[in-house]
Parts: C-alpha cells; structure tokens; sequence
C-alpha cells in the first residue's frame, strides 16, 4: 500500500468471514424467492396414501407424515424463516433505537427504562416467548411479535451506551450551546454514531429470531402445524424418527446454513467496522 | 464487603419487581377474554363466570395485582386449573429431571468449552485452533433440537447403545439416571460449550499481548506456568460470570431439550400448559425460571465482589 486509504468494499472483500456468510445469505434468499420456482410440489398438498415415503425420484428428500413434499416443504420453509427473521430485527432495531436514545438522553426516562429492561433480560429468552405465545395463541405473526419483545432490550443497551458515550463529548456540548433542539440533536447528532453498533446487533437478533422461530415452531407453540416452517417439520420429524429418520435431515440442515451465515456476517461486519477486534472472537 | 453485598441486593429487588409483574400482565395480552379463550367456545356462561371467579379475574385489576404479589410473597403460586391442584406443589414434583439435566449440561459445557478456548489461545492461527472454532461456530448455529435428533437418530436408532428419550429418577440409582440423560446434557450443554469456548479463546488473546505475560516470558518463567498461572488468572474474570450464568441460561434452554427428549421436567410441563391453555401454570414457571436467573444473577454478583476488589469498590 502506498499510504493511500483502501476504499471501503476491498477491506470488505478481503474479510472472508463476511464474504462466505453473504454468500450463504444470498443463497437462502434466492431459494426464498424462487421457492415457487424451484419447489416441485405443493407444499400444503396433503396425500396419506403415500406418507413417510423413503426418498425418491419422485420426492428427492421424501415425504412426511400427511405425505407432503419434504423438499417442496423446506423451500417453502425459507420464506417463513426470513420473514419472521428480518422483521422482528427491524421492529426490534425501532423500538429499541426509540427507547434507547430517550433513555440516555434522558436521565430520569433512563431511571424507570432500565428497571424494566433488567427486568425483561431476566427471562430467558425461549421461556418468556412461549410465556407470550401461551397468551397471544398460534400465529406467525405472533411469533413476530414474542421474539420482537424479547429482542427489543438488547438493542435498547447498545444504543443507551452509545449515547451515554456521546453525551459528554464536545460537539454534543457544542451543538447545544448553539441552541440545537433535543430532537435535532438526538436524530442529526447522536443517531449517526448508533448506527454501526446497530446493525451489528441487528445480525444478531436476525439469528436468534430464525432460531427462535424454529425452536418455538418446533414445540408446537409458535407457527400452526400446516405452516411449512422448518421448526414444524422438526417437530414432526421427532415423532418418526424410528420410522422415517429422512424428515430431519433437509430442514435442519437448511436452518443451520441460514443461522451459520447470520452469524458469519454479523461476526464479518464487526470486525470489518472495528479493525481492532479482528480475530478477538 | 457487607455494603457491597446489601447494594447488589437492593438492586435485584425492582428487578424481580419488574419480572413478577410482567408475568401477571401476560395473561393481559390475550386477545379478547382469556376466560373463553381458555374454556373454548362451548362453555356455558355458568362456567365461564365460575372459572372468572377463581382466577380472580371479576376484581378490579389494581386488586388483582395487590392480591398476585401478596400471594406471590407466601410462595403460592396460585392453582393449575387442569391438574386442579397447586402450582408450587406440582412445579416441586417435576424439579428433579430439569435440575439434574441443567447441572450436567453446566458441567459438559464448562469442562469443554474453558480448555478448548484456552488451548486455541494458546495455539492461535494453529490448524487445531481454525478446526475447534470452526466447530465452535457450528455449534453455535445449530439448533439444539436438531442437535439433539442427529445424537438420539445416531445414539439410539442405528448403534442401539443409549436410550431414544424418558427419563430415570436418581431413586432408580445414579447410573440410571445418568443413562438416560448423557444426551440430553450434551445436547443442551453444547452450543453453551461453543460459546465459551469462543470467549475463553478471545480473553485468553487479549490477556497473553499484555506486558506482564511479556515480562514472565523473558524472566525465563515456562510457558506453562505463564499459561496457567500469569494469563489465565486475569482471564478469568469476565469469564467467572459467564460460566455462573451458564446454569441460569441453560435452564430456559431445558425447555427445548426436554421437549426433544421426553423429559418430564419443568420445561415440558410448561409446554404441556401452554397447550392445555393453563394459564397459572404457565406463569408459575415463567415466573420461577427469571426469579433463579435474577439470584444466581445476584449471587454471581457477590462471588464476583469477593474475588476481585476492584469491583467492589468501584
């Protein structure tokens, strides 16, 4: 190198981690898209008469147990996984970023945020979804919903932090002797430096939210059983395990791609944000 | 030491606070009446007006929620509307597979996951170090319960050598019990194992570029002893909180892993509740699994004061 600043998409390209994870992620995307495409059945189309069917030319990965498409199924699968996936990191990411921000500007908003806040981090994630899921009953979009709630003080901390951080730093200081309005400040000021931290977490919680769609799928309290979502194949696939052990092969396998590629781009961004911690984790 | 200890205490309590009246307010996000919700559409309004009347539900909410942390302060739980008896009771029948199973995973995990990071460390860009992280990186993405499936499709369906799913109470005898539950805690215990491992590596990193391992290296001491002894010990620090976590963690994780294995635990009584729409029951158990977050949260705390001073005092 000559002294000269490497434009921001070499650094990129050189992080192998965000590379092969992008990689990935668009793979799982295009099947998401293309499910109708490249799916070879209905995945709805109920036939007993060929159920938990070994694999074949016919059902390359087999059928279940109300004789569905397994392959069909699964690609199907993808568009549950990254819906849900992606709008509980967005409305996570919103309703965190409000509250985060009005919380470390404000110190007295900050006081009663945090109790609440420590008090939802108490729950274990997966416990406290299915405690909202027992209230709200089987829908995708309350899944939606329970894994937004759980998500949400995560993001609230990071950005707190980051406020924190900038509150007393000299251009804040600035700002507002020149009579900047808090909402100006927090927006045009404050906003911009929360968002590398953001987006970094928001990977994150689009991981946990697909693993947690999953896994609440999976015990039967998160998307209802026709629904073609991975957890739910999974969960049926417990049952014949004995019988037809082919069921858990495909879906598993594909939700392990999607949250394996989540979590290399999110670990990619940071270190690619922060040269510093590369290779810490 | 004694002020310490008291502070972490007053801190905890609007926290359990905060936790015991978020469980009350779940019933409150049912959409429509959770009376019907839960009797279903064919009860007679005689019933519906009963099963009002014993969860409280006719009061004004303010006294519903004055009545809630009064009980909650005599431990009672209030009463399960399948099983029809109390929750406290049967949360206390069911404790012994959940507790036995979250230790073991606790133990696997750490005993796995702290040396795995530490040898990594110590071999950084190491073809040993790349192939434990990247396995240490699947086992962070796989699900627990496909995990679990591959080691009962392979443990029980095709080698025939450990049990598919049940559980053994200890009274049975140890061995047992053990039987029945070895893949159930490394089912559980392992993505927790790949996350320690990933966090002991990165500690260990930090701490071996400091200048004082530098200086025991050129003072000639082992590179052992400057392991284990020099880095390690300040290593550990941050690390002592995770691994004091781990037990609280996993057992929200139990949920999955009972369910998977047919446990009958606390997690796959409050699945069952859930399903059979038993409301108290469901909101004991979420309940009584943030309380044992929030005191081992506390105690971790304390230990963590007694250890290191700086914390203490800061």
């Amino acid at each position: 190198m000559t002294g000269r600043e490497r434009p921001w998409y070499a650094t990129a390209l050189r992080n192998r981690r965000l590379v092969i994870g992008s990689a990935l992620l668009l793979g799982v995307l295009l099947v998401a898209v293309l499910a109708q495409v490249l799916a070879t059945h209905n995945p709805l189309a109920v036939r007993p008469e060929i159920r938990l069917s070994r694999p074949s030319t016919e059902h390359r990965f087999g059928t279940d147990n109300f004789g569905r498409d397994l392959y069909s199924r699964t690609v199907y699968g993808a568009r549950i996984s990254l819906i849900v996936g992606g709008v509980v990191a967005l409305l996570a990411a919103l309703a965190g970023t409000v509250m985060g921000l009005l919380g470390g500007y404000y110190p007295r908003v900050d006081l009663v945020l945090m109790r609440i806040m420590d008090g939802m981090m108490a729950f274990p994630g997966i416990v406290l979804a299915v405690g909202i899921m027992a209230a709200m009953g089987p829908h995708v979009a309350n899944v939606i919903v329970a894994l937004s709630i759980v998500q949400t003080p995560r993001v609230v901390r990071v950005v707190r932090s980051v406020v924190l951080s900038l509150r007393g730093m000299q251009y804040v200081e600035a700002a507002r002797c020149m009579g900047v309005s808090d909402r100006r400040m927090l927006l045009r000021h404050i906003l911009p430096n929360c968002i590398s931290p953001l987006v970094v977490q928001c990977t994150f919680i689009f991981s946990e939210a697909v693993l947690g769609e999953a896994s609440l799928s999976f015990l039967g309290v998160g998307a209802p059983p026709e629904i073609p979502s991975w957890g739910v194949i999974l969960g049926e696939a417990r049952l014949y395990i004995r019988n037809a052990p082919w069921m858990m092969f495909l879906p598993g396998t594909a939700l392990t791609v999607t949250v394996l590629a989540l979590n290399l781009v999110g670990d990619g961004i940071r270190d690619w944000l922060d040269p510093r911690l590369r290779k810490a984790l | 030491m004694l002020a310490y200890v008291l502070r972490r205490v007053l801190l905890a309590v609007p926290v359990m606070f905060v936790v015991a009246a978020g469980v009350f307010l779940l019933l409150y996000l049912t959409p429509g009446d959770p009376v019907s919700v839960i009797l279903g559409p064919d009860a007679s309004p005689q019933q519906a007006q009963e099963l009002r009347q014993r969860l409280g539900l006719d009061q004004p909410v303010p006294v519903q929620i004055f009545r809630w942390f009064g009980r909650l302060l005599h431990g009672d739980l209030g009463q399960s509307i399948y099983l029809n008896r109390p929750v406290t009771q049967t949360l206390l029948e069911r404790a012994e597979p959940t507790l036995m199973l979250t230790l073991l995973a606790t133990l696997f995990a750490i005993l796995l996951g702290l040396p795995i990071g530490i040898l990594s460390a110590t071999r950084a860009g190491s073809w040993t170090d790349l192939g434990a992280m990247l396995v240490a990186l699947g086992g962070i993405s796989m699900p627990s319960f496909w995990v679990g499936l591959n080691l009962i499709f392979l443990f029980a369906v095709v080698l025939g050598v450990l049990p598919v799913a049940g559980y053994q109470p200890l009274s049975r005898g140890l061995w047992e019990n053990l039987r029945y539950l070895l893949l159930p805690a490394v089912t559980l215990g392992f993505a927790q194992a790949a996350l320690l491992a990933r966090m002991a590596r990165s500690m260990m990193l930090e701490v071996l570029r400091e200048d004082y391992v530098r200086t025991a290296r050129s003072k000639g001491v082992v590179e052992r002893k400057v392991v284990l002894s020099h880095a390690l010990r300040n290593a550990m620090v941050p690390l002592v909180t995770v691994m004091g976590l781990t037990f609280a963690i996993l057992m929200g994780g139990a949920v999955i892993t009972e369910q998977v294995f047919n446990i009958p635990g606390i997690g796959r009584l409050l699945v069952q509740s859930v399903l059979r729409r038993d409301y108290p029951v469901v909101q004991g158990i979420v309940l009584v699994i943030a309380f044992n977050y929030v005191v081992i949260n506390l105690a971790v705390d304390v230990l963590y004061g007694l250890f290191d001073p700086r914390v203490r005092h800061s």
